[in-house]
């Protein structure tokens, strides 16, 4: 069994990710990555919960937390990106019955929701900058597009490497090789929903009361 | 490197077994779904209700902690065997956050001084 | 395809090492890398040196000794320690645990080539403008208002070599996690083995706040954030906290190999089992995780309120318990023992007293209240270079000597390496032992010159004296180096004689798949095990020979990091309004970075199979009919 082995779903090995070295260094190596992803983005979490609502003497109380945000907003892309982490789940299921057609699909069904989630985020963040709330504006405008930018920066670059994903395996189908790759990228999307759970909660729920 | 084992096809009991713990794993997973957004809804609606802040937002972060341990236990598999190791690093890693993030709330204004 | 190698031009050479993803030989390149940087930093200290060795010298102007300082602190931490640290992680490791090569081989030569051109980017400064001048420490409220591009030197060139440590810290967990050999225990691993592990385990953990605070810092000079600047609501702290939570850790991700290589020297020469070897590993484990809850000791001037300081005091002299167990098992790994004192546990040897010396002077300023006093003086200056020359770059120097032969199949010269030690060890001692008193008279860090009549003139004289010693020190071990390489005495398996782990017991040279079978590990000291039961052939296999798979050699991590080097050119210059044209280097450079990354996974890159017949013509090459096990 390796690489050039073409699989049936009968002979499809139970942990396809897992079943050649490389795809077990992948494995570890890729949740390695996450758990230091964790204390990066704990380093921008810290540094937005310091200057939250710090700006210039006399800013004003226009660009507030409780001024700025709107809940609503929040809340559809929160959906959005919550339904996209059970798409993913849906394409490693198949990915794992070895139905390629089916991983495919649940991908792009993946990509798309993304792409909501990030029109959306950049919808918002233009809003903001319209109202004069800007990058530069203060130390708290800087630190809660920091956050929520590379998270949202992290959404993208997951964009582009499951799209990828698909173009590139459409004609090869599923083996060993690319099973691995596509598990890998489920994880990482997973993980960036966890951060946006922490997103929504501790700068958009917590900064609206 | 290559030690990579044989090629072996499932008898059809053992591939319909398969298949049924891999629905069934599935459900599993479509019932954490509907539990994430559960708990997301009680979030927005518990801001929403207007309670008070010193209530309300040790109640969400619990939520959110709660949630993010379904993503990595359920959606992430982080409950199967063998990720002992992985989950010793995730846990260091959110170690390791919890004091930053518990230090840049504290100290670094210099007026928060206890 | 592989480097079954004929007699090869300069040009295939070179292109050999571009494109390798051969620990051995990346091992090679971070030592030379490594050495390059270290000689610079050196001649930086030396500069210094010279300036301070009288009253009122001119020697330098304050702002080049700014510069100086800066870069002497940042070349030496980030690219000649760390990097001749993983020098020996990857000429060591793999074969200590029985791998044919690291877990991401593609990933290795990434982070070499991340390292390497980070690297030059920093040290490019000195001719583009004036090199940064903030303190290796880079303080947010000093290093904002900085003109020129030091600064942003710094932060890029830092940043991109940052990824590339992170990168190998990554792939050494992995190797280690999952390459070990059969029988290849965790409680039987190598002692250097588990300090890489833990040490790449801190660096997962470390780099991360530095990523941030670099990245802060740069989007506050290059967009205008405000991250820093109270003006506008912002916190200077923040990058002090940021970079010292990164910034403690690397004393351990520095220590901690070190303190593994001097436990393979020490169970060596000593020709005796590591005393507490499970101790070893629970000490290392606990200095790991402690060195995460003590950051904050660099900054109990700065007022965190007493609270906050007693927790870290605290916490910075427990690190002392676990340390000074180490200190004890070193000691009665020798009770008793058959000790030979070679070059390398002569150094192991001056080791102790240095680095137990600069532990007690930690331990003094972990106290709050007596770090107001020593703050910002020399005695900081002697205490942290104990710790790292008496520490690290002993450990440095006396693993070169201990794994040449490993590396080279070559013994550097005995007598040379002697000579070696005893210049360096006394210049060492001279230079930083008399800082201690310099602190304590009042004498600030960081001066570039000081008035006259105050104590000050001749203990600065000895200093620079020594200084000058250890200089000659280094000459000497570069020599040496040479002498060796002309030469060339191919000295074969396991020259020391004692040697107890597995990296021993392989042919030498080694070949480029390591091990012709996968060994069975059978014990600590797996060696030294096959030696006591009279097997000639150092190993005991897991399996029978067969085809071996290989990872192909790429020039994509060459060409990415030329990309990122090239972009961060561009990230330099788009700071400054008359240089329009820099937004196409960067996003040029960028391009170059992205595509590479899309060729390589765009493409299967499958590696190749080793057949057994080529194993057998590639052994008969290397070591003639008999074959290398003696």
């Amino acid at each position: 069994m390796d690489f050039n082995t073409k699989f049936t779903p009968q002979t499809w090995p139970d942990h396809p990710e897992q079943a050649t070295l490389e795809g077990k260094n992948k494995f570890v190596g890729f949740w390695l990555f996450l758990a230091c992803e964790i204390v990066l983005f704990a380093s921008l979490f810290a540094t937005y919960l310091a200057l939250k609502n710090k700006g210039p003497n006399g800013m004003g109380a226009e660009f507030t937390t409780q001024a700025l945000f709107e809940l609503p907003l929040v809340f559809v892309m929160t959906m959005v990106l919550l339904t996209s982490s059970l798409t993913s789940v849906y394409a490693m299921y198949h990915m794992k019955n070895h139905n390629f057609k089916g991983t495919q699909t649940w991908m792009g069904i993946t990509v798309l929701l993304g792409a909501v989630f990030l029109g959306l985020e950049i919808y918002e963040f233009n809003h903001y900058v319209h109202l004069g709330f800007n990058y530069t504006h203060s130390a708290f405008s800087s630190a809660f597009y920091t956050l929520v930018g590379t998270h949202g920066a992290h959404v993208l670059l997951g964009l582009c490497w499951i799209t990828a994903l698909i173009i590139r395996n459409s004609k090869r189908g599923l083996n060993l090789y690319n099973a691995p790759k596509y598990y890998v990228a489920a994880l990482y999307w997973h993980f960036i929903d966890v951060v946006w759970v922490f997103i929504f909660t501790v700068v958009y729920l917590m900064g609206a009361m | 490197m290559a030690h990579h084992g044989e090629v072996v096809a499932k008898t059809a009991t053992e591939f319909k077994y398969a298949r049924e713990q891999r629905a069934a794993g599935m459900r599993m997973q479509v019932v954490t779904f509907a539990l994430m957004i559960f708990l997301t809804l009680i979030a927005f609606l518990a801001v929403g209700a207007g309670f008070s802040f010193y209530f309300v937002a040790p109640v969400i972060l619990l939520l959110a902690g709660v949630q993010v341990v379904l993503q990595l236990y359920y959606f992430m598999h982080m409950n199967e065997r063998e990720m002992g190791l992985i989950s010793f690093f995730m846990w260091s890693g959110i170690l390791v956050a919890f004091i930053t993030i518990l230090c840049f709330v504290t100290i670094i204004w210099w007026h928060n001084a206890w | 395809m592989s480097s079954i190698a004929k007699k090869k031009g300069f040009g295939a050479t070179v292109w050999d090492y571009m494109t390798t993803v051969d620990h051995k030989k990346i091992a090679v390149m971070y030592l030379v890398a490594g050495t390059l940087f270290f000689v610079l930093g050196g001649i930086e200290a030396l500069l210094m040196r010279i300036q301070l060795v009288q009253p009122n010298n001119d020697f330098v102007s304050a702002g080049f000794f700014n510069q100086l300082m800066t870069m002497h602190g940042t070349t030496m931490i980030f690219l000649a320690a760390m990097p001749l640290l993983f020098a020996f992680m990857n000429a060591v490791v793999p074969l200590q645990i029985g791998a044919r090569d690291v877990a991401f081989p593609f990933l290795n030569s990434l982070g070499f080539w991340l390292f390497f051109f980070g690297g030059v980017f920093l040290n490019l400064s000195w001719f583009l403008g004036g090199a940064p001048d903030a303190g290796w420490t880079s303080y947010a409220s000093l290093s904002l208002y900085s003109e020129g591009h030091g600064i942003d030197f710094y932060v890029l060139g830092l940043q991109v070599s940052g990824a590339g440590t992170l990168i190998s810290g990554i792939n050494f967990l992995v190797t280690i996690i999952n390459m070990r050999a059969p029988g290849m225990t965790y409680m039987r691993m190598p002692l250097f083995t588990w300090t890489t592990f833990v040490a790449s385990a801190l660096i997962l953990f470390a780099f991360p706040p530095l990523t941030i605070g670099l990245a802060l810092m740069l989007f506050d000079r290059m967009f205008g954030a405000n991250f820093f600047d109270h003006t506008m609501g912002g916190n200077t702290i923040i990058w002090e906290h940021l970079f010292w939570i990164f910034g403690h850790p690397e004393v351990y991700i520095l220590v901690l190999p070190a303190f593994g290589l001097f436990s393979e020297i020490f169970a060596t020469f000593s020709r005796k089992r590591l005393f507490g070897y499970s101790s070893m590993v629970f000490a290392t484990i606990l200095i790991g995780f402690l060195g995460f809850m003590v950051w904050a000791h660099h900054m109990f001037t700065v007022g965190l309120g007493a609270t906050a300081n007693a927790i870290f005091a605290v916490a910075t002299m427990l690190i002392a318990v676990p340390t000074g167990m180490k200190v004890f098992n070193w000691l009665l790994t020798m009770w008793g023992g058959s000790i030979k004192v070679t070059v390398p546990m002569l150094y192991a040897l001056g080791f102790i007293p240095s680095f137990v010396a600069g532990g007690v002077t930690g331990v003094m300023q972990a106290a709050a209240p007596l770090d107001y006093q020593l703050h910002d003086s020399y005695f900081i200056v002697a205490h942290f270079h104990y710790v790292i020359v008496g520490g690290i770059v002993l450990a440095l120097f006396g693993s070169a000597h201990y794994y040449w032969p490993l590396m080279f199949n070559q013994m550097l010269s005995e007598k040379l390496g002697k000579i070696t030690f005893w210049l360096f060890f006394i210049g060492f001692h001279c230079t930083f032992f008399v800082q201690h008193f310099l602190g304590l008279m009042g004498m600030p860090r960081r001066v570039a010159t000081y008035l006259d009549n105050q104590g000050w003139d001749t203990f600065n004289l000895i200093s620079t004296v020594g200084a000058f010693l250890m200089a000659i020190g280094v000459l000497t071990l570069v020599i040496n180096v040479i002498i060796t390489a002309v030469k060339n005495e191919k000295v074969g398996r396991d020259p020391w004689g004692d040697g107890r782990t597995l990296e021993w017991a392989i042919p030498q040279p080694v070949p480029f798949y390591n091990f012709r079978q996968t060994p069975l590990v059978r014990g600590l000291d797996t060696y030294w095990i096959e030696k006591q039961e009279g097997n000639t052939e150092g190993m005991t296999y897991a399996e029978p020979l067969g085809d071996i798979h290989m990872p192909n050699n790429s020039i994509i991590p060459f060409v990415m990091s030329v990309g990122l080097f090239i972009a961060s050119f561009g990230a330099l210059y788009n700071m400054d309004a008359d240089k329009g044209w820099s937004i196409y280097l960067l996003i040029g450079g960028l391009l170059i970075t992205f595509i590479s990354m899309f060729v390589r996974s765009a493409k299967d890159d499958h590696g190749y199979h080793l057949h057994v017949e080529d194993i057998i013509a590639e052994e008969e090459r290397l070591y003639g009919k008999k074959g290398g096990h003696e």
